[in-house]
């Protein structure tokens, strides 16, 4: 496992043009985000911070309570709600509704909760066809592949990647212009939102005190998909509940501008319901699927709760140096960056994949912009120190530590190791840097962790000698 | 049932006896600044073009009209049946369709169409924003569907952001299904960060404010 992880790490770090894609990708997120939240131009920005992280405690605090307002209001308006555990839960629903309608096309609006139950796949097990109508979800789709990044789900392909994904999956010339590539897109999708029975999209926000979606997107596919079908269905994790519809400003405010920096994002759409009387065009049924998917377990632990806070605005995985490194699609699963290193682990279960929340440098940066405060370092700590104790300490980690508070108890012998690894460290060899691990060192889990990093040269003299040398020195000034 | 089901699991995650309410949730936090209305004119006309939208300040009925010939230019237009459209106007400009209150036709009509013209209800100063609730009047595939979008906004419906919006409408959902801010025109940056206009929705955005 170990082994195949690393060699997955090693080529991703090695394909230059990869890397240059994340690095460029993110560092661009990155800088549109400082413009639009520093202070000269959002004074406000720390208070809406702790507004929204308030308002999402006490959402999911009292959980139950808004899911049963939201349905209330859902059906109130002519909606209906409808609840499922799982993947298999939620394709069963759609099924049922397809046959019923008798949909076969169905176009879907950018949705991570769809991605998190496979949902394409399952449905197109029973012959539906689900088109991905976000340009990056499309480019996905048509790869075969899975999102790169929560927002950007195509950061790791060039226009030349999608010229030949273009040129081999809809039978065109090569095009390498993005305009023109954005273009022919847009006449294939047009098209599939026209002739389309079920328009499917997620949810950035469930209003509680309204029974509305809110959904943001940029290019118009999610009001395409909501408006044109006459079926609209928004699937959302449970956790995606807000109070109140005045709620929104604090929550808008922040999740453009964290994601692309934006201070709103093109269209906000507040849907409650189908049509009404009157009303000339939007769907005439209109149906919301609650999905709970692992996150009641996440909710039963007071100190995880907060992972399930998350807007999915994307900001921590630009401000990961491993994410920048490593790239979406080394995380095991449709989450990645610190988010999906705790989500990943807490919804599926710590067994499945125990290394992610060890394949953080804890600096802290994904804490800091996260619009609502998830103390993502703190809950990747907790996770590694919950694994630990469920898998047990090796032999070696116990004798390591072991050996280490006898020699830490024992200041002479500890001095005396300290001279002997000066001496090692400085062999002639070594230079400025130490590039590994000095000789009988090198093995093991020492040779593993040098052969990554560099390490400056112990010094000639120690802290416990330049102390004695400092208070001889004072004795002397006192006396004279 | 997976309803009840999953309600008892969250309650027991919760630790929450039955028929429980919620208490009150953290004060409602809305701050309107105090902008006169010329100023907010004057913000939200340099944000619309900040998200290279074209704003216009109409001076007259004639310069509304004139203003949206010079859009049309020769062009198709389906225009919705808000009020101001008609006081101005626009709606019986040459190339204007309007009058269209079945889905069907308007579809078709929408998806051909080179300009959509609409009202809105409100604006937004702040984000350069235009806030439309879907009604009898107003199709919400008017403002989606052509690749050029037309709004006009009577001055006094500039407000200065979303705060000043969601307190004049605390419930947008006792009004109408759906509400859409829109700002500025569709846009992608899914290849290689490149900022490129007119995904699904369209192109061109251009805002006439009526000034009188």
């Amino acid at each position: 496992m170990a082994e195949e992880l690393d060699g997955r790490f090693r080529s991703t770090l090695s394909d230059e043009k990869l890397q240059a894609a994340v690095y460029s990708g993110t560092g661009l997120l990155m800088q549109k985000r400082q413009a639009v939240v520093n202070h000269d131009v959002l004074p406000e920005y720390q208070e809406l911070r702790d507004q929204a992280r308030a308002l999402k405690e006490h959402a999911l605090e009292n959980l139950e309570a808004y899911l049963e307002q939201f349905e209330s209001q859902v059906t109130a308006h002519g909606g209906k709600v409808i609840w499922c555990r799982d993947g298999d839960e939620v394709a069963e629903f759609f099924v049922r509704l397809a046959r019923e309608k008798n949909a076969r096309l169905l176009v879907k609006s950018k949705s991570m909760t769809t991605e998190e139950i496979g949902f394409n796949e399952r449905l197109e097990r029973h012959g539906l066809e689900v088109v991905e109508t976000d340009l990056g979800e499309y480019i996905v789709q048509l790869a075969k592949s899975r999102p790169f990044h929560i927002v950007v789900p195509a950061m790791n392909m060039t226009r030349y990647d999608i010229a030949d994904l273009f040129s081999r999956s809809l039978g065109i010339a090569s095009e390498t212009v993005p305009e023109n590539q954005t273009q022919i897109a847009r006449t294939v999708l047009r098209e599939k939102f026209l002739t389309a029975d079920i328009g499917v999209s997620g949810a950035n926000f469930l209003v509680a005190d309204s029974g509305a979606v809110v959904l943001v997107t940029n290019e118009g596919n999610g009001r395409m998909a909501t408006t044109l079908p006459k079926v609209h269905v928004a699937i959302a994790g449970i956790e995606k509940i807000i109070p109140r519809a005045q709620d929104l400003p604090v929550f808008l405010k922040l999740l453009g501008r964290s994601a692309t920096g934006q201070p709103l994002t093109v269209y906000t759409s507040f849907l409650s319901g189908p049509r009404r009387p009157g009303e000339v065009d939007g769907p005439e049924d209109f149906y919301v699927v609650l999905l709970d998917n692992g996150r009641t377990r996440v909710l039963a632990d007071p100190g995880k709760r907060e992972s399930l806070f998350c807007l999915r605005c994307g900001a921590c995985l630009n401000h990961c140096p491993v994410y920048r490194k490593i790239g979406g699609h080394n995380y095991p699963w449709v989450y990645s960056g610190p988010i999906g290193s705790v989500i990943g682990p807490l919804y599926r279960g710590l067994d499945r994949d125990p290394w992610l929340p060890f394949a953080s440098s804890l600096c802290g940066a994904c804490a800091e912009v996260c619009p609502v405060k998830i103390d993502l370092p703190r809950l990747l700590l907790d996770l590694r120190s919950e694994i630990t104790e469920r898998r047990g300490r090796g032999w070696q980690e116990r004798m390591g530590f072991r050996i280490w508070a006898w020699v830490m108890g024992r200041p002479r012998i500890y001095e005396i190791l300290g001279r002997m690894a000066t001496l090692l460290m400085r062999s002639p060899a070594s230079g400025r840097w130490l590039r590994r691990a000095p000789a009988p060192l090198n093995v093991g889990p020492a040779r593993a962790w040098a052969s990554e990093r560099d390490l400056p040269p112990l010094p000639r003299q120690s802290f416990r000698e330049l102390w004695r040398a400092r208070a001889a020195g004072r004795r002397d000034h006192a006396a004279r | 049932m997976p309803r009840d089901d999953l309600l008892r699991e969250i309650r027991t995650a919760l630790q929450h006896a039955g028929g429980r309410q919620a208490p009150e949730p953290p004060a409602v936090r809305l701050r309107i600044p105090a902008i006169d209305p010329e100023a907010r004119i004057r913000l939200f006309c340099e944000a619309v073009e900040r998200l290279a939208g074209k704003a216009h300040r109409a001076v007259s009925a004639a310069d509304a009209c004139a203003y949206v010939s010079a859009v049309l230019h020769g062009g198709t237009a389906v225009a919705s049946g808000a009020g101001i459209l008609h006081e101005l106007g626009i709606a019986a400009l040459p190339g204007v369709r309007t009058g269209l209150n079945s889905e069907g036709p308007l579809r078709s009509l929408c998806a051909v169409a080179d300009l959509g013209i609409t009202g809105a209800d409100y604006a937004l100063a702040d984000t350069g924003t235009l806030v439309m609730l879907a009604s009898a009047e107003e199709a919400r595939m008017i403002s989606l569907l052509p690749p050029t979008h037309l709004a006009v906004v009577a001055r006094d419906r500039i407000l200065t952001g979303l705060d000043e919006l969601f307190s004049l409408l605390p419930h947008p959902d006792q009004q109408t299904s759906s509400m859409v801010l829109i700002s500025g025109p569709s846009r992608t940056a899914d290849i290689e960060q490149i900022l490129i206009r007119k995904v699904h929705g369209p192109g061109e955005v251009h805002v006439v404010v009526v000034d009188t």
